[in-house]
């Protein structure tokens, strides 16, 4: 009790429905244009108008292609989904940042960087990922379809209110350790269901360290743990990140939020139904060897062996690594790498082109070749900012060229395939089969080891070459 | 589709991996729809693991093999994870399955499951193994899922075990209504929480 989740739920109850879930009230949905024309059809077949139309945004980001965003999308299938949510927001009257409108980016990355994900605020979207916007201090988590008509037509959800969870991770992460690290650790200690039922507060010093845009990479893969949500009580660094920023609060009432935002925090007298601890010092750099986040190890580790896993799932347990083409009991470093992948709501913001820029920089190299790298700015602001810091250019005499934003190759619904059979070392946040392309073997690994792996060519510790 | 849910007895179809993510039960690709088709769906569900790479039958999944039907899906524990796409859900509605049973789902898919009345039904560790035990002695052998008394019962062995749901979804599930149907009746409850909260 006494916990900031409950602070923040429990000032958005509207109603408790008898013997059943909570009407809870919704600051904030965002659609894309993947899990949202069947919502907008619902409305349609209803006759129903949304309740509170200017708390809806709506971007599209999964389809959109990485170049010529200025010409018509070519595969027809996705022109025709971009284009219904184009439609649909017009319709109904909502806020729509379209493809090559400055605003467009992947959701997860511009609702923050806009200023339109607040502390204390309650924000949902037909995405999993929706957990990212925790980072501002704010209760956000990811809905299906049925849910987003649920809050296009009133502006509540009906949800059952999840358990609470404090994860401290304290001490100083060792050079080369960054976010993404913290988080595939967390997931391969914990599993991909360790935090099924929990919405987590992260906490302790490692994490109060890390910059916003650390915090949004953290927040992001809560749900790669099982989590409903995950998010970071909000603090000077917050405020000072969001200050200024376009939908933030001005003058008097950024004030006045400011003074209430202070108040958002878990009391020292706060009551979870789990704590778990961790040292930062623990850390190395991670990778991924399976077909789940959570099968992720050291870079220096080995693979497993199968002993290590129990009765239930040893079959699971083959077919993944059949699927990758690993063995048990192998190590990673020296696997050829045929992708490389820098983007997504996970990794796709400034500071992540920053750090795979630095080890590139640091490495004397260029681009390996037989490496194919895709370099996918979050969204156009954070493609302006690449531009203003010259981070193209610098990328571009090493090998590397920028592409435009969107989803891109996180999950094969654009032309950012990865074909069957190759190996991508990505910064994106699942390597489920098939997530990059049928066949497509992934390795989630962070930008700095993903640069490591681009001028190497092979899975490399990037601490090597820092 | 609002189909009003009360006992089903059937056979099942036994899947006994873990994990198993949303996008291996719908895969990204599918998504592009634009509607609620749930035939398109339902015909695309596991596309990966029922099809082999040059679009011929995978001979070796369970939904090909013509010893395994049902309207009960038995799956390992973790069941829907990843992606919180609702085309999971639809896909399995589609193909025919009303309930799902495993000893542990992923938050968000369990409620999509809700959502369009499939049933998911937590078991032990110790009955689900049991049940796949029975299905591969006798692929015939049925279960009866009873919401009204929230039973699920092994009929070839005779065990039955309680299973949680709140009596909220229980009443939807059985009359065939949604969520939708009972937020519009409370908007007045949601103008009045507007008044006094925090606005942004």
């Amino acid at each position: 009790m006494n916990t900031l989740f409950d602070k923040i739920w429990d000032s958005h109850v509207v109603s408790i429905v008898e013997d059943g879930p909570t009407q809870l009230y919704i600051d904030r949905l965002y659609c894309h244009e993947v899990t949202s024309p069947q919502a907008f059809d619902g409305m349609r077949a209803r006759g129903l108008k949304c309740f509170r139309p200017e708390k809806i945004f709506c971007m599209p980001d999964h389809n959109t292609p990485t170049h010529d965003q200025d010409k018509p999308i070519e595969d027809p299938v996705s022109k025709k989904q971009v284009d219904a949510l184009s439609k649909n927001a017009a319709e109904f009257g909502l806020n729509h940042f379209g493809m090559m409108n400055e605003k467009n980016g992947i959701i997860h990355v511009v609702g923050p960087e806009r200023g339109l994900s607040l502390p204390g605020m309650t924000i949902v979207c037909g995405d999993s990922h929706t957990s990212t916007h925790g980072a501002v201090g704010a209760v956000a988590f990811g809905i299906g379809t049925s849910e987003v008509e649920m809050v296009m037509a009133s502006q509540c959800i009906l949800q059952q209110k999840p358990k609470s969870m404090r994860i401290n991770v304290n001490g100083t992460l060792k050079k080369g350790v960054t976010a993404k690290d913290i988080a595939l650790y967390l997931m391969s200690q914990l599993s991909t269901s360790g935090a099924t039922g929990y919405f987590v507060e992260y906490s302790g010093s490692a994490v109060k360290d890390l910059t916003m845009e650390g915090r949004l990479t953290l927040c992001n893969l809560s749900i790669e743990m099982g989590a409903r949500g995950g998010f970071i009580a909000p603090d000077e660094k917050t405020f000072e990140y969001l200050k200024g920023r376009e939908y933030a609060p001005k003058g008097e009432a950024w004030d006045k939020a400011v003074a209430y935002w202070k108040t958002l925090k878990s009391g020292d007298d706060a009551v979870f139904d789990k704590e778990l601890n961790f040292k930062a010092e623990d850390i190395e750099p991670m990778v991924t060897y399976g077909t789940n986040p959570g099968m992720g190890c050291g870079i220096s580790q080995n693979i497993p062996s199968i002993d290590t896993v129990d009765e239930a799932g040893k079959e699971s347990y083959l077919k993944s690594l059949n699927y990758m083409g690993f063995k048990p009991g192998e190590k990673l470093l020296g696997k050829k790498v045929d992708y490389v992948f820098l983007g997504a709501c996970t990794n796709g913001r400034i500071e992540d082109f920053r750090a795979f820029a630095d080890l590139v920089k640091k490495s004397g190299k260029k681009k390996a070749e037989g490496v194919t790298a895709w370099l996918v700015p979050g969204s156009w602001l954070v493609d302006k900012q690449i531009r203003e810091e010259g981070l193209d250019k610098e990328l571009e005499a090493a090998g590397f060229a920028i592409r435009q934003p969107g989803c891109s190759a996180c999950l094969a619904m654009n032309d950012d395939k990865i074909p069957a059979g190759k190996l991508s070392v990505s910064t994106s946040n699942r390597n489920f089969e098939g997530r990059q392309g049928p066949g497509a073997r992934t390795v989630l690994a962070s930008p700095l080891t993903a640069a490591a792996a681009a001028v190497t060519g092979v899975i490399t510790d990037p601490r090597t070459l820092l | 589709m609002k189909q009003k849910f009360d006992i089903i007895t059937s056979t099942c179809v036994p899947l006994p991996l873990e994990n198993v993510d949303t996008d291996q039960i719908i895969p990204a690709r599918f998504l592009k729809a634009t509607t609620r088709e749930e035939k398109f769906f339902g015909d695309n569900l596991f596309r990966d693991w029922r099809y082999n790479s040059d679009g011929s039958l995978n001979k070796n999944f369970v939904l090909n093999d013509p010893t395994y039907s049902g309207e009960v899906l038995v799956a390992g524990k973790n069941f829907g994870s990843g992606s919180s796409r609702e085309h999971a859900a639809w896909a399995i509605a589609g193909y025919g399955f009303r309930v799902v049973v495993s000893s542990f789902f992923a938050d968000i898919h369990k409620n999509n499951e809700l959502n369009n009345f499939v049933l998911p039904v937590v078991v032990s560790e110790g009955f689900l193994a049991e049940l796949f035990d029975s299905i591969k002695k006798d692929p015939k052998m049925q279960v009866k899922v009873d919401l009204p008394n929230q039973t699920i019962t092994n009929l070839a062995t005779g065990k039955s075990e309680k299973f949680d749901i709140n009596g909220y979804k229980k009443h939807c599930l059985m009359n065939g209504l949604d969520d939708i149907d009972y937020l519009l009746t409370v908007k007045d409850k949601t103008e009045k929480y507007e008044e006094k909260a925090v606005k942004y």
